[in-house]
């Protein structure tokens, strides 16, 4: 399904990445945490050929037109003209072939879509008139219609309130058991050392790549999540 | 009024820039939706800048001088596009940079051979005089090329121009569609310019965009919009230059002007 090896990636010629090994089976869900700037959004764009690998890594990843991904900023300036319709169908195209024109499945995935991210009441309304929000729900049904059996999320909830979060969760979770392999990013470690799923703890190299029980044992995981003294927001 | 239109289309050669100009206004219109949305909107003005460096030199050479600009535009097209994504030079230095270069080699070109005549100032600030059987062939063939590959092509001009890294992480060649749409701006501008002129066309390609955009907020409306309000203010235009004995370039720029500041007033009173 996404097996990557050795894979190093450098940005403005520094290393961010380096030497990143796992492999996932049809189905599995990875958990990558790490602090900020560790290079988990970097690794994501490496695996998705969006940055360049250096140092000979290789990935071998599933077709493209089986890959949903939600990147982790809204990408379009503040007054790009595109309704929510026209953004969700975008994420149709790798499914369409050469066909210029969207047909009624694209259509009804795109509505399936929305619906289950909760925007369908703002299918026509203006994207940069919605808040943070309901922009990333936006580009999460776009990912959805896009995603075939495997789904890149860099970071998915920020930004949402906490029931859209849950909302999402369960969305995540539904999906995985139907199937779909999923790659998600989180700064959430508990969540992730309880998924059940596997984890992979990033600090430029692979700190851990294991199953979540396996990770929640580790001397790592305790010291990221051991309670600090002082007042404790 | 009706007097004005029966001697103003009884002129062959104010038929044929009519097409012509009608052609360019609408393929103009469609990429500069892309152009503006992407910032790229200073590549259009860029390449009229080596498109006139390119006419200049042909004419000093005493060679056609679409022939040689078209070449040269379309390579500078595709060299832009390459310095812009490299991020080494920012992109629109880049562009400021090959812009006044090449105004500069066609400043000395001329002043070395011909100066500045009554041709040159045509090609840079444009005449519907100047408008040949085989300018109305070449505008005809660009047009068609620009609207068939638009059209097929639209939701993918669309993704990548949202999201380019959505569009290549999800497999569209996003780098094809961006020299595809710089190259079919190259060609526009060179069949363009001798019309509107080398220093006036880059507005054929921004102003509609801005000016759909104040009121439309879908893609597909911006697309439309764009593309009928430019044929309009390019015709309304032409009529004005014949009125008044105006010139025609200046004239369509300047009722472009006019629709955007309508437009932007009509954007204000709607979202209150």
């Amino acid at each position: 399904m996404l097996d990557c090896r050795n894979v190093s990636v450098s940005y403005d010629g520094k290393t961010v990445v380096e030497d990143v090994s796992f492999a996932l089976a049809p189905g599995d869900c990875l958990r990558i945490v790490g602090e900020n700037g560790s290079g988990k959004s970097t690794l994501m764009k490496g695996l998705l050929g969006l940055l360049p690998l250096s140092g000979g890594g290789t990935v071998f990843c599933v077709g493209r037109n089986e890959v949903g991904y939600l990147p982790q900023q809204t990408p379009a300036r503040g007054d790009f003209p595109a309704n929510v319709r026209e953004v969700v169908l975008s994420g149709r195209l790798n499914r369409r072939g050469f066909s210029p024109f969207c047909t009624r499945r694209d259509r009804a995935s795109a509505d399936e879509n929305m619906e289950r991210l909760g925007i369908a009441s703002l299918a026509g309304k203006p994207y940069r008139a919605l808040s943070g929000g309901q922009q990333r729900r936006v580009l999460l049904a776009r990912a959805l219609c896009a995603a075939g059996t495997l789904l890149m999320l860099d970071e998915p909830s920020a930004g949402l309130d906490p029931l859209a979060v849950s909302q999402v969760d369960v969305l995540l979770e539904k999906l995985n058991q139907e199937g779909m392999t999923l790659v998600v990013i989180s700064h959430d470690l508990k969540s992730a050392a309880h998924s059940g799923g596997k984890v992979l703890h990033m600090r430029k190299k692979a700190l851990f790549f294991g199953s979540a029980e396996d990770y929640a044992e580790t001397a790592l995981y305790r010291r990221m999540t051991a309670p600090e003294g002082g007042c404790g927001f | 009024m009706i007097e004005l239109f029966a001697e103003l289309f009884s002129h062959a050669f104010v038929i044929r820039a009519l097409v012509v100009g009608a052609l360019v206004a609408l393929c103009a219109a469609l990429l500069g939706v892309t152009l503006v949305l992407k910032r790229c909107s200073m590549i259009g003005d860029g390449l009229s800048h080596v498109g006139f460096g390119a006419l200049a030199l042909a004419m000093s050479l005493r060679l056609t001088p679409l022939e040689v600009s078209l070449p040269v535009v379309l390579l500078a097209a595709f060299l832009l596009l390459r310095v812009s994504e490299s991020s080494k030079i920012r992109g629109d230095a880049a562009i400021a940079l090959i812009s006044s270069s090449s105004l500069a080699v066609g400043v000395v070109a001329l002043s070395m051979t011909t100066g500045m005549n009554a041709d040159v100032c045509n090609y840079m600030f444009g005449s519907i005089l100047t408008m040949t059987k085989s300018d109305v062939a070449l505008s005809v063939a660009v047009a068609v090329a620009v609207l068939t590959l638009y059209l097929l092509f639209y939701s993918r001009i669309f993704a990548v121009t949202f999201d380019e890294d959505f569009a290549r992480a999800t497999g569209v060649q996003a780098g094809r569609y961006n020299t595809l749409v710089a190259l079919l701006t190259a060609m526009v501008i060179v069949v363009g310019m001798r019309m509107m002129g080398a220093m006036l066309i880059s507005s054929l390609i921004i102003f509609p965009a801005l000016t759909a955009m104040r009121v439309f907020s879908s893609f597909r409306g911006v697309t439309l919009c764009a593309a009928v309000l430019s044929v309009a203010c390019f015709f309304v235009g032409v009529t004005l230059s014949f009125a008044l004995s105006t010139p025609t370039g200046a004239s369509v720029v300047l009722v472009n002007l006019a629709a955007f500041c309508l437009f932007s007033l009509v954007g204000l009173l709607w979202k209150r």
